[in-house]
């Protein structure tokens, strides 16, 4: 019997931590389970057994070139994650053009490229760690100085995972473009909530991932321009012709075939909806509570992640007596990773200490309903007000801070 | 999330003498908001028996800050002063039904908070910050004093262990090496004494001896990079690489390839094994 504990039929639950991975759609089970069970044949087999398996991919192939647009199926390979699509981006690069020595990147990427690119700057590589401003938005012009000649690839995520704040990627794509920069985007955060249009960008190489749109968790794809220079980063056999050696996780495919496929289906739609929930959820949050504000960029940003943080309150508390209310959402805190300090993303964006420790990440998803939204409107208040009675830097008799706030300024 | 015993969560959840006391005469302060936790912990001392006959908490922090803190109160309620200064943090931990590892720092941020307090009833002057050891983690604020004590009471080994207790090294780990050196000091392995660097036969054993053995190198060379304007800084070593950056007139040189393969044959040479040197930027992720 398993020992795992039942989540569905729970109708009180509220799962707000779609960032972090994202419930499996009942329609891209089905479509995968076959693939577990009766086509069973390896890909790479010229028999009965293998073509079909072999169809099924081309055809995930192609629903995934729909919903980054690009311009052939085959610019799409299959990865066992987006952070082996992006370490395969970044390295294909550094060996395809061995005299640039140059990286440029941010200082609030997803540990994918973080620490594949501190691994590079010990091995020599010159990286530019390009900074962001109080909102999250990229130094733009520290971006322009960096580029030049010298430079093999450009990486930078699409949308960041804690704030969902947007890069201009596709103008970014194009500066690139003029020193014959390979420019890469992780695109996690993006795909299946905003439209992507890669065929008329500047984009060379886009890393996807299936869980964070409702396919199961271990499949990845990875955009490649066609007629750009690649090195493979799996070499073996030739499966995803020669680009990608390993045995296809076929049902995996299938499934993120799937989930693109919906998501094109919904994309606009699912996103008005989801915005509505998250603005409600967060202005909701920000007239009921006190002392708190949103961090990174309020206007540019993916229409499913609210982050606030709630000055004077430690995160992992705040999750802790969510959980207790069937509530999930995240921490960009220290304590929930086992890392100490509070997330790279808040102090690149020097969110105060006061508040960086307590910032909460909600990210919603189509599975996402107004009851949930309530829910977290109901409780939220009183978990903040409760954990502040506690703290020494809150004045229980005014009800105020008893140091001093902090007030962001957004130019 | 943590996998927290129901005492833990019984605490959390439902804390006890979460509170300024009223009259209070002992008051410890211990951590501080940028640290990420911080704990007020005030007591009302009978003068005349030195019992403690309240005490209150005031936390900032994760579940099991705010847990220890609780489990102190009920612990020194009704205690001696000397009785309440017999409870160790590991007391705290076992009270609470144990502590993930990473979270023991919890319980000594309650034991650190007592002391505080009974040092200011005693009248006995607290040392200034940092006056006791030498700052070993900037990100944390927490001194050699510290870690020897905690490392003592809890009979640490590892570097990992001295996180988990303490926090220090837990942000940017700047300081591990400095914790090793700490911790090297507290377990009575040889120190101190600079060695003569000499080849190793045997090959360098710990990573501690072999970055020693490295920094006494790199020692051997700076004055000639000084005096050229130029300097160089240990930043990782990694197996058989060891990563520096060159400062100064030496980065960016035209003959920094041959500094760094003299540099290199020498480390070989003390090491008495084969190493590379690679060449880091000095700036890297603040």
């Amino acid at each position: 019997m398993s020992t795992l504990t039942t989540l569905t039929n729970q109708t009180e639950l509220a799962y707000l931590d779609n960032n972090a991975t994202t419930q499996v759609d009942q329609a891209v089970l089905q479509e995968m389970l076959p693939f577990l069970s009766e086509f069973y044949g390896n890909p790479s087999s010229i028999h009965r057994f293998g073509s079909q398996v072999g169809q099924a991919i081309e055809k995930a192939r192609e629903q995934v070139q729909k919903l980054i647009g690009a311009s052939h199926a085959s610019e799409v390979i299959f990865t066992s994650c987006a952070t082996e699509a992006s370490a395969t981006a970044i390295l294909s690069a550094v060996e395809a053009f061995p005299s640039r020595k140059d990286i440029v990147t941010s200082v609030i990427e997803h540990p994918a490229t973080l620490q594949l690119c501190q691994m590079l700057e010990r091995k020599g590589y010159t990286i530019h760690w390009i900074g962001v401003d109080q909102r999250g938005r990229l130094d733009m012009e520290a971006y322009k100085a960096a580029l030049s000649d010298n430079v093999a690839i450009a990486s930078f995520m699409w949308a960041n995972n804690e704030t969902g704040s947007l890069f201009p990627i596709r103008g970014m794509a194009e500066l690139a473009k003029q020193h014959g920069i390979v420019f890469h985007t992780d695109a996690v955060q993006v795909a299946g909530k905003l439209p992507i249009q890669v065929a008329d960008s500047g984009i060379d190489l886009l890393s996807i991932s299936g869980h964070k749109f409702h396919a199961p968790k271990g499949i990845g794809a990875l955009y490649l321009r066609r007629g750009a220079k690649f090195r493979p980063l799996l070499r073996g056999g030739h499966q995803e012709r020669g680009r990608r050696a390993g045995t296809e996780n076929s049902s995996g495919i299938v499934g993120l075939g799937k989930a693109a496929e919906l998501a094109m289906q919904s994309i606009e739609q699912d996103s008005a909806r989801i915005k509505l929930m998250r603005d409600r959820l967060e202005m909701g949050l920000l007239a009921r509570v006190p002392n708190c504000f949103v961090t990174g960029d309020p206007k540019h940003r993916v229409p499913n992640t609210s982050n606030i943080a709630f000055e004077f309150v430690e995160g992992e508390s705040i999750l802790l007596m969510l959980d207790q209310h069937g509530i999930a959402a995240s921490s960009g805190s220290a304590c929930t990773s086992g890392s100490l300090e509070p997330s790279h993303v808040m102090r690149a964006m020097e969110i105060p200490y006061t508040a960086a420790h307590g910032a909460i990440r909600f990210s919603l998803s189509r599975f996402t309903t107004e009851a949930m939204v309530d829910q977290v409107l109901a409780v939220l208040p009183g978990i903040v007000e409760k954990l502040r009675m506690l703290s020494p830097y809150w004045d229980v008799t005014t009800n105020q801070p008893a140091s001093e706030s902090f007030s962001p300024v957004y130019a | 999330m943590w996998n927290y015993s129901e005492k833990v969560k019984q605490h959390f959840f439902t804390p006890k003498n979460a509170k300024a006391v009223d009259h209070a005469n002992a008051i410890g302060d211990v951590g501080s908001i940028s640290c990420g936790d911080a704990l007020r912990l005030s007591l009302k001392v009978n003068p005349d028996s030195d019992v403690i006959e309240d005490a209150g908490f005031q936390t900032f922090g994760c579940g099991s800050a705010i847990a220890s803190s609780s489990a102190l109160t009920e612990m020194i309620i009704g205690r001696t002063i000397d009785q309440a200064m017999s409870i160790s943090n590991q007391d705290i931990a076992d009270f609470l039904d144990g502590l993930p590892p990473e979270k023991m720092h919890c319980s000594v941020m309650g034991m650190e908070a007592l002391h505080a307090a009974v040092a200011q009833y005693r009248g006995e002057e607290v040392a200034e910050e940092h006056e006791e050891g030498e700052l070993i983690c900037k990100c944390f604020a927490i001194d050699d004093a510290l870690i020897k004590r905690v490392v003592a009471q809890n009979k640490l080994e590892t570097l990992e262990d001295v996180i988990n207790y303490t926090k220090a090294g837990g942000a940017c780990a700047a300081c591990h090496e400095k914790i090793e050196w700490v911790l090297e000091e507290c377990l009575g392995a040889p120190l101190a004494e600079p060695e003569p660097v000499k080849a190793n036969p045997a090959g360098a054993t710990s990573i501690v001896a072999r970055i020693r053995i490295i920094e006494q190198t790199l020692e051997q060379v700076r004055p000639q990079l000084q005096a050229d304007g130029g300097d160089i800084q240990l930043s990782d070593v990694d197996d058989d690489m060891v990563f520096v950056s060159l400062t100064g007139a030496c980065s960016g040189c035209g003959l920094s390839a041959g500094t760094l393969a003299m540099i290199e044959q020498k480390i070989s040479q003390a090491l008495g094994e084969t190493i590379t040197v690679y060449p880091v930027g000095a700036a890297s992720l603040a």
